[in-house]
């Protein structure tokens, strides 16, 4: 009988030099189902990754995969674990198609499976037309697919996927995000850390939010977002008024954002009932003229802002082009 | 006994012999893989192609002219030398492909595959053995070319040319724990010719030890690469002029080259696996 979690975590910490990546983090993953951990760079999602996929041993703490020990029976876990790991871990000299059969190989699958199912994925993952080809010609996607590919080559009852769609362009990134949704389908059970907010809140049934190496929140996406009980509130002016900031600064407890051209406004507040109107009134005091009022239910990002402080993805790097400085930031605290 | 001297990095001991199968599939997964990069860039192998050519026709037309031999000809005495000097300076390739593995993503793939870790290690040598191989054809057919001649029977040609082959993949261990030990490959290159180049010259390869300083000839006598160059010669029936040194591996070079290298191989191989596993600890 499978265990309830495939993944569980108790306590994991683990320090690289001085830098302390993961502070004690706890988290369990039902099977079939898919956990985002969410977190800005350098928060310690690889390292629960690398953890949890046995290649960093913890300092402290526990955990289980497919209900095997990670420390005690790491043969036994490797056996049942994809892992698509952040930074490209396929070889570049190698064409796509030999290194899904050399993956197989090396999985024990035998030479004969290892071409068929290399095949098969190659065709699933749209890159038949790019089987032969030598790797280092493979665009940034192309060699994400062929990751993902690879992790699946064995039918692993439990997927790792550490941030899948860094660095993919919007098409490429929908197209990861089906296959997921595919997988997960079959009955896989899948771990996914990302920082953005968009790909926990469309693909996982659980988000952890992880900061500086600690869980600072966990529960559904819906959950997380009715935690947050503050909503948004976004004004635009018919023409930028000084008296504007003035008068919503009285209504709202947090500090009021003024876009550049000075015609948007807005502020984190309590959703009381009658909101609307009372920014009105106060702007029309104000003889400010009002164009578009909206009081927004939160997003992941706020929810995520409130819960940090900072934005998601304010770690001072470019998203996209943070891929391949991830490791290095990993677990480097700000 | 290798076996045992190689399970530091299986996940559990005493199991060896059912594992045996996956571990040789392993090995010949990563072998093959490795023989793709060099089919792919094939002046990786310039080290055991170009140069022996060069070094061949080099050291027989330009030094030969000037270095008298006891008893025969430059070129019947210097064949030897030359193929275990090649064969030395090669191993360096071990060192540089190591580093270069550890240094790339692709590791960490492995580490997460159920496969028998030291496969990594072992494959490498494996590979490395053909191109040792290559080495050996190539030196061969340049000597036959510019006038060679082995003069002992055929059996024991082969013999002076697989005690060559084993003492360069025994070195090739011994080049692995400087591979593993290296910042990158090109610290790793750098590392290894620090350490072979030393270890190919300073031995009777290129000239009879005889015309050397004192210290210098007890360094040479008692040099590895020495006691298999003479070993090569004796059994290929070429002047050998360290027959006539009193030093215990020139008066026995063939026992003395097999000694050397299952003694490299044995220190060498579990201190490798031993660096693999540090370096990738985490």
């Amino acid at each position: 009988m499978a265990p309830l979690n495939m993944i569980e975590a108790q306590g994991l910490a683990k320090a690289y030099g001085e830098t302390q990546a993961l502070a004690g983090v706890d988290f369990a993953v039902g099977a079939g189902s898919i956990l985002g951990v969410l977190g800005p760079n350098g928060a310690g999602k690889t390292t629960a990754v690398r953890i949890l996929t046995t290649l960093a041993t913890p300092d402290a703490g526990h955990a289980t995969v497919a209900g095997f020990d990670i420390a005690t029976q790491a043969a036994e876990v490797r056996r049942r674990i994809g892992v698509a790991a952040q930074d490209a871990t396929l070889d570049g000299a190698l064409t796509g198609r030999q290194n899904l059969v050399l993956v197989g190989e090396l999985s024990r699958m035998g030479r004969a499976a290892s071409r068929e199912r290399g095949s098969e994925l190659l065709e699933r993952f749209e890159l038949t037309f790019a089987a032969d080809r030598v790797l280092k010609g493979y665009s940034g996607g192309m060699r994400r697919r062929l990751d993902l590919a690879a992790s699946l080559m064995t039918r692993p009852p439990v997927l790792f996927l550490d941030e899948p769609t860094t660095g993919l362009d919007p098409t490429s990134r929908v197209r990861v995000w089906e296959i997921v949704r595919e997988l997960v389908g079959e009955g896989v059970t899948v771990l996914l850390t990302t920082q953005y907010l968009e790909e926990a809140d469309s693909l996982a049934d659980q988000i952890v939010v992880i900061d500086h190496g600690r869980v600072i929140a966990e529960g559904t996406p819906r959950e997380l977002k009715e935690a947050s009980k503050g909503a948004r509130l976004v004004v635009t002016l018919a023409a930028a008024h000084d008296g504007a900031v003035g008068a919503l600064q009285q209504l709202v407890d947090g500090r009021v954002h003024v876009s550049d051209d000075g015609r948007q406004l807005d502020a984190a507040v309590d959703n009381a009932p009658g909101l609307a109107t009372v920014v009105v009134r106060a702007l029309d005091a104000a003889g400010v003229l009002v164009d578009n009022i909206e009081v927004r239910p939160p997003s992941l990002d706020d929810v995520f802002f409130s819960l940090t402080g900072h934005a998601a993805a304010d770690a001072g790097t470019d998203m996209d082009a943070g891929d391949d400085l991830n490791r290095e930031l990993e677990g480097v605290s700000r | 006994m290798t076996t045992t001297t190689l399970s530091p990095l299986a996940s559990s001991p005493a199991r060896s012999l059912g594992h045996l199968g996956d571990r040789i599939t392993d090995v010949w997964a990563l072998t093959r893989r490795n023989l793709i990069h060099v089919a792919r860039e094939p002046m990786q192998l310039s080290d055991v192609t170009v140069q022996p050519v060069l070094f061949t026709l080099l050291f027989i037309y330009v030094f030969g002219s000037g270095i008298p031999i006891h008893g025969g000809s430059y070129k019947d005495f210097v064949l030897a030398g030359l193929l275990i000097l090649n064969l030395t300076t090669s191993t360096i390739g071990t060192a540089v492909g190591l580093s270069t593995d550890l240094h790339e993503g692709v590791i960490d793939r492995f580490r997460t595959l159920p496969m028998w870790r030291a496969a990594v290690l072992v494959g490498r040598s494996m590979s490395d053995l053909l191109s040792a191989a290559v080495c050996v054809v190539i030196v061969a057919l340049t000597g036959l070319a510019v006038g060679w001649r082995p003069t002992a029977s055929v059996p024991s040609v082969i013999g002076g040319f697989a005690i060559a082959l084993f003492f360069s993949y025994a070195l090739s261990w011994a080049s692995a724990c400087f591979g593993l030990n290296s910042k990158g490959p090109e610290s790793a290159q750098s590392l290894g010719f620090i350490f072979l180049f030393p270890l190919a010259f300073i031995s009777n390869s290129l000239v009879p030890t005889a015309g050397m300083p004192g210290w210098l000839q007890t360094i040479a006598n008692w040099n590895p690469v020495s006691a298999v160059t003479a070993a090569a010669r004796h059994l290929f029936g070429n002047p050998n002029p360290s027959g006539s040194v009193q030093a215990w591996p020139m008066q026995h070079p063939v026992e003395a080259s097999l000694l050397w290298s299952v003694a490299i191989v044995v220190v060498c191989a579990p201190l490798a696996a031993y660096f693999f596993r540090r370096q990738t600890a985490e």
